[in-house]
């Protein structure tokens, strides 16, 4: 047991130093790159160039470079943006970790509670035309890029119809934090969640159902209708039970890797000071230790997400536990 | 026989939405206190029959007549349907490896169903799991409901599948081949318990293809062909005397026990019928050695002698 978790937490140390190598020496290798010609600024002379260079350590060899960044970013946790300069990158994204949190938790509710309530609807109802028209509906959703869909959002309920009934509560676009206004909270980010959640919903919603109507013909169901069992009870207590495996694994690495930024495009959309805005933010500027610092870190969490998914696994289907699945 | 039978099933017929005729008019009756073994091969319907009685068969449609004790279950509204099944008539399946849910363990799923049909909180149905589960032989059955399906021996499922069956002490159980994903020891410790249950008063209907088993476990026997029961009685009369052709080359193809090993074993030429080229005549008659032109008039399952029928012209009066 703790072989196995000692192996597991090595597993995932050697994971991710190896994104931030290649981020590191993907960053060195792109052209135009160069960081001392960023930070000495437009026209700099020879000499503030050479000056700049030894002061940050770019003469150094690349090795070197690499051991001083991961020192600075993750013990003495004041690595300074290339960029802004002195804007320290580490409580940066600190700041910017609760609002997508906050995003990804709201999204994260939308799109299970509708994946389900779809999921399950076209699988009772399969081959009618509400099972039809559902999938469809999720097919819509799931291929509607995230961005487009925020700006028609926000062109209707920003300008458009700001003024009538509908979308008079709307507020304007950005985040305010829990800790200040719960409801403003709540507001600012309901219409962003449900963007960021639809795309979700659809494809939550269609693996859902083909799970769960394959898991409908298994001998197991036919027991538990040969009990006694209802239909909401073979449905949702033993159909669920033996589908929501997959569900369950994907959900665990799509909140991860949204949590670590993946919100990207809706937190640019819509204003939101999160962790994936601010990926872009380093992307645009070609600033290193931001970019490394927000690699970083959603690296970690999809690192973590995956090792817990797998914990989960085993509590969800004991047949993993003992490394036979199958039957 | 007749109305105080525990199960009468008359002339049960049963379509495919398409109209193709899965069964062509089953008849039998089960008392209580018997065992009716239903044998035939694969595809002769003797599974779709037991799922007919417990109406497990959405998108088919049943006609005739299944009588379980007074009650006419063809037509019956799936609520009613749904406090008999677990309850009146249980059934146990042939590989209780994928009859269980395997995310569950064997005592949730067996207080599940003791709590699905009586008002029992959770701590006394487990006790009652556990008590039913010592009753099957199942050692040190407090933990054995702990345990996950597949962590159990495949003799030991079966009998958590049968205690499972008997939780809510059913008057009708049917065993679908309940026998023939065990080995031989085991199966012979299942057909005992079969026969516990049956001397306890309960009727058992017993699906299965060998002929050993019937004769171990079962005091009657209906043979079934192609959709139909073509001979049916006592299993020693059945087995001793058989009357229809089928039944004769069934139990021929069985190897003796004693004596010279034939060369080969008689088979029976040629294929059963698919439902859609089933003849209009007797069933058997394309595979039959005693063919006659009055095969060609399906013959009706007649009483030759007290308490046995056959369906063959060998024997019209």
């Amino acid at each position: 047991m703790i072989a196995a978790l000692l192996s597991r937490i090595g597993q995932m140390a050697l994971v991710i130093f190896g994104i931030s190598v290649l981020v590191f020496c993907i960053f060195f290798a792109t052209p135009g790159a160069d960081p001392t010609a960023r930070i000495a600024g437009r026209g700099a002379s020879p000499q503030v160039m050479e000056r700049v260079r030894a002061e940050y350590g770019f003469d150094r060899p690349l090795p070197v470079q690499y051991v001083r960044m991961m020192e600075k970013l993750f013990v003495s946790r004041d690595l300074t943006s290339f960029v802004n300069h002195g804007q320290k990158v580490v409580p940066e994204v600190a700041s910017a970790a609760p609002v997508t949190l906050s995003l990804v938790v709201w999204a994260a509710f939308f799109w299970v509670a509708g994946s389900l309530g779809i999921g399950i609807v076209s699988a009772v109802m399969r081959d009618s035309w509400v099972d039809r028209f559902l999938m469809v509906l999720g097919l819509i959703g799931l291929s509607m890029p995230v961005f487009w869909l925020g700006e028609v959002v926000n062109l209707f309920t920003q300008s458009r119809w700001h003024d009538t009934w509908m979308f008079r509560w709307v507020p304007p676009l950005g985040y305010v934090p829990l800790t200040e206004n719960p409801l403003g909270w709540a507001r600012s980010l309901l219409l962003p969640s449900l963007t960021l959640a639809v795309s979700f919903m659809g494809l939550y919603a269609r693996i859902l159902r083909s799970e769960l109507l394959s898991a409908m013909g298994e001998d197991s169901i036919r027991t538990a209708r040969a009990k006694g069992a209802g239909p909401a009870r073979v449905w949702l207590w033993h159909g669920l039970r033996l589908s929501w495996l997959s569900y369950v694994s994907l959900f665990g690495l799509d909140f991860a890797q949204l949590l670590g930024g993946g919100a990207l495009l809706t937190e640019v959309v819509f204003a939101l000071p999160g962790v994936g805005r601010l990926t872009y933010q380093a992307l645009a500027t070609l600033d290193l230790p931001l970019i490394m610092a927000t690699v970083m870190y959603a690296a970690i969490f999809v690192v973590i997400a995956n090792a817990l998914v797998d914990g989960i696994y085993t509590l969800l289907d004991p047949r993993i536990r003992e490394g036979q699945h199958g039957r | 026989m007749g109305a105080d039978s525990l199960l009468d099933i008359q002339n049960l017929k049963l379509d495919l939405p398409d109209g193709r005729r899965l069964l062509e008019g089953v008849s039998f009756q089960v008392q209580a206190g018997e065992a009716l073994g239903v044998v035939g091969e694969s595809g002769s319907g003797k599974s779709l029959t037991a799922m007919s009685v417990m109406g497990l068969l959405p998108g088919l449609r049943a006609s005739g007549q299944i009588v379980f004790a007074g009650q006419d279950l063809v037509g019956l509204p799936d609520k009613s349907m749904r406090k008999l099944r677990g309850a009146g008539i249980a059934m146990i399946f042939q590989d209780p490896m994928t009859a269980f849910l395997p995310v569950r363990s064997i005592g949730a799923q067996i207080d599940e169903q003791i709590r699905l049909h009586q008002p029992l909180s959770r701590r006394e149905a487990r006790a009652r799991t556990v008590q039913l589960l010592g009753r099957m032989g199942v050692p040190d059955p407090v933990m054995a409901a702990k345990r996950y399906p597949h962590q159990l021996s495949g003799g030991l499922r079966q009998r958590a599948m049968i205690a499972m069956a008997l939780s809510c002490s059913p008057d009708l159980l049917i065993a679908d081949e309940p026998t023939t994903a065990l080995d031989v020891t085991v199966q012979a410790q299942i057909l005992t318990l079969l026969r516990e249950i049956r001397d306890e008063g309960a009727g058992v209907m017993l699906i299965t293809h060998d002929m050993g088993v019937v004769a171990q476990a079962c005091t009657h026997v209906a043979v079934m062909y192609s959709g139909l029961v073509v001979e049916r009685g006592p299993v020693r009369d059945v087995l001793d005397r058989p009357l229809h052709p089928y039944t004769q080359a069934l139990l021929a193809a069985i190897p003796p026990l004693e004596g010279p090993r034939p060369e080969r074993l008689p088979t029976i030429p040629g294929q059963p019928p698919t439902p859609e080229n089933r003849p209009s005549g007797c069933v058997f008659a394309p595979r039959c050695s005693f063919v006659r032109p009055d095969c060609a008039v399906r013959p009706a399952l007649i009483e030759t002698e007290e308490g046995r029928r056959v369906a063959c012209v060998l024997y019209a009066a």
